[in-house]
């Protein structure tokens, strides 16, 4: 088991290492510089090279890209150049008001996805298969963007129950007040994790429920409650997959979403970044949601591994 | 649009009552503003997000030398005495100017403001030697200020700031440079980070909390130097909400007083529930630049001027449901330099395609052009569907166009640039909202010496009388002189159009019944002191 931990964790490295170059790369390419944006439009040219040169951006990109890489290397994200403020401290800041989010949402998703996908299989060809499954099937297909909006004119226009925007807390919600705030992110979050999770595991649980392994724990007398715990243990490491990517693009922070609730999270900070062209902030954020992606990825090959010792072979 | 005056000459008298009432705003409350800025601005005293930062997290904050007179909503904004009482040009030399600063000003630290803060906020952002020297701030407040070249303390309470050539708009020029309060940023370390987070200014509200990305929470300054100022309200929270229907959405739960920018379309629900739309003219045009050079097809007067008549500016101010106003020029028509231009630009097709029949396109030559358009940015207002009404407008008088749709960034640097060069993608004209609130624009825009890339004369228009009128009174210091020099050019500017004049926004802003008090100044900027919340 530690050999193959060691494994998953030396590609890690490379993966790494291939992010970092297209990160850099693609945010080269775009049209524009940060002094661009940064410098009100009437700004005259030679003020505009000067901060340049301020900022080092008229160096080789060679010499760019390796004196981030080691910067980075050692922790050093840098600065914003658009607030002054160290990016490390901006980004774990947004890092943590998303994963305020992603992990509610991950559970909700989760639960309701391997419910409706066993529920679905175990009825396959009812009335409950074809509600849960245009249940899941609603749920990838609704644009986040609209269904959020439709919420918040609902919930928080109409009826004034929920918060229309914003975070309303600093941290974690210390009463049940401030998590108000939560729910509405909270639930279009969870849309398309439920849905993708629930026709994953629909389909694992029926390609199971025909193997013969389940026509013998039925022979032997197990009751349905029974069969249905076999069957979901060995649907688990595709489901676990699944899943994984699922929470690593929760911790991405979805752009739509956080701006739709004015939620500072890292999807909204990638964002004011990307327009803004803030580079130490775009890079910096890219390269940290890629290393969080590669290690929740990374949990999970180790979990269906512990799982199924057939995947360590 | 004439609904919408209303109310703001409504809120005006309101804020009238409300001076005359005086103690009847003792508690004013707390006001929760929806900013359209993406983040919180910079608090550190040269607040980025453009002139919106100046108007939330600069003025109320810090204060100039010279300040914004904000008081009426009738007059555009002139300027009154800020940090400095009075100011004059040194009779031996015009480049030099003379400050002498306000006696009994307090930071909001508590330390003294006097020519020593001065000569160190000067230093903080023109040089670069000193340890105070902030180069984000810098790089704003120099862009803003190209004129200056040096300063002197006088004595303890008179400055001399130089400029680079006599400039009798530099007044104009040295109100976008704000006084943060030196014994502060000694205080929290000399870091402008540490200061950002515990800022101090002289202005008549300061700040008690800094949440990067999420609000900034103001509190009324008591110690403020002018009575007649200080605010009504306890305090002001501003959030930014760069998304049209988030704004909208938190105003109609509740959750803030007022918001900038609602969208057009939700205007008339808005009244209807009983919030008021505040509008009025500033200076804010949203013009087409066009390239006059040769091989352009607006090199020749005619076919600009067919261009302008064949646009329908009151049909595209109802598209914006009354949110802009028809421009006629730089200038919105009523102000006192718009003048009697010998061209009055109305909707009227049949002589645009006269116009361009004499300058030979027909229906067998079609004029074609490529314009720079952008998806949003800074003062765009709508952009795509304002220049898809342009364009039908244009469609129907024979002119083809087309659009280069860019992004805001990718805009900026065209702008920057001269037609022809890369940057510009080869187009014919750039569709950038462009500021107008004082005479220097003129200058910036369209003298013949600021073609791009040098300066702002992006379509490198040129007429040498509008050039010399410009430098006859460009030192001149008699102020009638100068009016009447700039009534001539402005004349002369429409009438030749080096720009297609459009819109000009109306600066809406939408607020729920409780907040009074509110003159909506013909400004960029607004004065919050006079507000205040009516439970």
């Amino acid at each position: 088991m530690l050999t193959f931990v060691a494994r998953r964790l030396l590609h890690a490295i490379p993966i790494l290492l291939g992010v970092s170059m297209l990160v850099f790369g693609l945010v080269q390419m775009i049209p524009g510089n940060p002094i661009d944006l940064l410098l009100p439009p009437e700004a005259p040219p030679e003020l505009i090279a000067q901060m340049t040169a301020a900022y080092g951006f008229d160096k080789p990109l060679h010499i760019q890209y390796f004196s981030w890489l080691g910067r980075t290397l050692q922790g050093d994200l840098g600065y914003s150049i658009f607030t002054g403020a160290p990016v490390a401290r901006e980004l774990m800041s947004a890092l943590g008001n998303t994963f305020v989010l992603a992990v509610p949402a991950a559970l909700l998703g989760f639960a309701l996805g391997v419910g409706l996908g066993a529920l679905a299989a175990f009825h396959q060809g009812t009335w409950i298969d074809k509600a849960a499954s245009a249940f899941a099937i609603t749920g990838v297909s609704l644009p986040h963007y609209w269904f959020a909006i439709v919420l918040v004119v609902i919930f928080s226009v109409t009826l004034n129950w929920l918060p229309a925007q914003g975070m309303g807390f600093e941290g974690l919600p210390g009463s049940f007040a401030e998590a108000r705030s939560l729910v509405l992110p909270v639930v279009t979050l969870s849309l398309i994790p439920m849905g993708v999770v629930a026709r994953v595991v629909r389909a694992t649980v029926l390609e199971v429920l025909n193997q013969e392994f389940v026509a013998t724990l039925r022979a032997k007398g197990l009751i349905d409650r029974e069969v249905l715990l076999h069957v979901l243990k060995n649907a688990a490491p595709a489901a676990l997959a699944v899943m994984g990517l699922q929470f690593g693009y929760l911790l991405g922070g979805s752009i739509l979403v956080e701006t739709v609730f004015n939620w500072p999270g890292s999807g909204n900070l990638l964002n004011l970044a990307i327009f803004r062209r803030d580079v130490p902030v775009m890079q910096a954020t890219i390269v940290v949601l890629a290393f969080f992606f590669v290690l929740v990825n990374l949990l999970v090959d180790i979990a269906q591994a512990a799982i199924d010792p057939r995947i360590r072979r | 649009m004439r609904t919408l005056r209303r109310r703001a000459a409504a809120l005006a008298s309101a804020a009238l009552l409300a001076l005359s009432a005086g103690a009847a705003a003792a508690d004013g409350g707390v006001l929760r503003i929806a900013m359209t800025a993406a983040d919180v601005p910079s608090t550190t005293g040269m607040p980025n997000n453009g002139f919106e930062g100046m108007r939330f997290l600069g003025y109320p904050i810090f204060e100039p030398l010279i300040d914004w007179d904000l008081s009426r909503a009738d007059v555009p904004a002139g300027l009154r005495p800020g940090l400095a009482e009075a100011w004059e040009v040194d009779p031996a030399d015009p480049t030099r100017w003379i400050f002498r600063l306000r006696r009994g000003v307090t930071f909001h630290d508590g330390s003294t403001f006097d020519a020593d803060a001065v000569i160190w906020n000067l230093e903080r952002f023109f040089d670069e030697s000193k340890a105070h020297f902030d180069t984000a701030g810098s790089a704003i407040t120099r862009a803003r200020n190209p004129l200056l070249k040096g300063w002197e303390k006088i004595d303890e309470h008179t400055v001399a700031i130089t400029t680079k050539y006599p400039a009798h708009y530099f007044p104009n020029v040295i109100c976008y440079l704000l006084i943060a309060s030196p014994a502060q940023f000694e205080a929290v370390g000399a870091d402008w980070n540490a200061f950002a987070a515990a800022p101090a200014g002289t202005g008549p509200f300061r700040v008690t909390k800094v949440t990067p990305r999420v609000s900034v929470t103001l509190a009324r300054f008591d110690d403020y130097w002018n009575p007649e100022r200080t605010p009504k309200l306890d305090g002001v929270e501003l959030y930014p909400m760069p998304e049209a229907t988030t704004r909208l959405a938190a105003l109609r739960s509740g959750q803030v007083d007022w918001i900038e920018v609602p969208p057009p379309d939700a205007i008339p629900g808005l009244e209807a529930a009983g919030y008021d739309v505040v509008t009025n003219t500033y200076p804010h045009i949203w013009p087409y630049l066009l390239n006059v050079q040769e091989g352009s097809p607006f090199a020749d007067v005619r076919v600009r001027q067919a261009a302008n008549y064949a646009i329908d500016r009151e049909g595209l101010a109802t598209l914006l449901n009354g949110t802009a106003a028809p421009a006629a020029g730089l200038f919105p028509k009523g102000h006192p330099y718009f003048g009697a231009p010998a061209v009055e630009y109305g909707h009227d097709p049949e002589k645009a395609k006269a116009l361009l029949a004499e300058a030979g396109y027909g229906p067998g030559n079609p004029l074609k052009a490529r314009v720079m358009i952008s998806t949003s940015g800074s003062g765009q207002m709508l952009p795509i569907p304002m220049n898809e009404f342009i364009q039908q407008n244009m469609a129907a008088v024979g002119i083809e166009l087309q659009f280069e749709v860019v992004e805001w960034g990718t805009m900026l640097v065209g702008f920057r640039n001269p037609p022809g060069s890369p940057p510009t993608m080869g187009v014919d004209a750039i569709n950038v909202s462009l500021v107008t609130s004082d005479v220097s624009y003129l200058w910036r825009y369209f003298h013949s010496k600021n073609a791009s890339p040098v300066a702002f004369n992006w379509g490198h228009w040129k007429n040498p009388e509008f050039d010399a009128l410009l430098d006859s009174v460009e030192a001149e210091f008699d102020q009638a002189k100068v009016d009447a020099a700039m009534v001539r050019a402005h004349e002369m500017v429409v009438a030749e159009s080096p720009w297609l004049w459009i819109v000009h926004d109306l600066n809406p802003r939408a607020m729920s019944a409780s907040v009074k008090g509110f003159v909506s100044a013909q400004s960029w900027f607004q004065d919050l002191t006079g507000v205040w919340i009516e439970n």
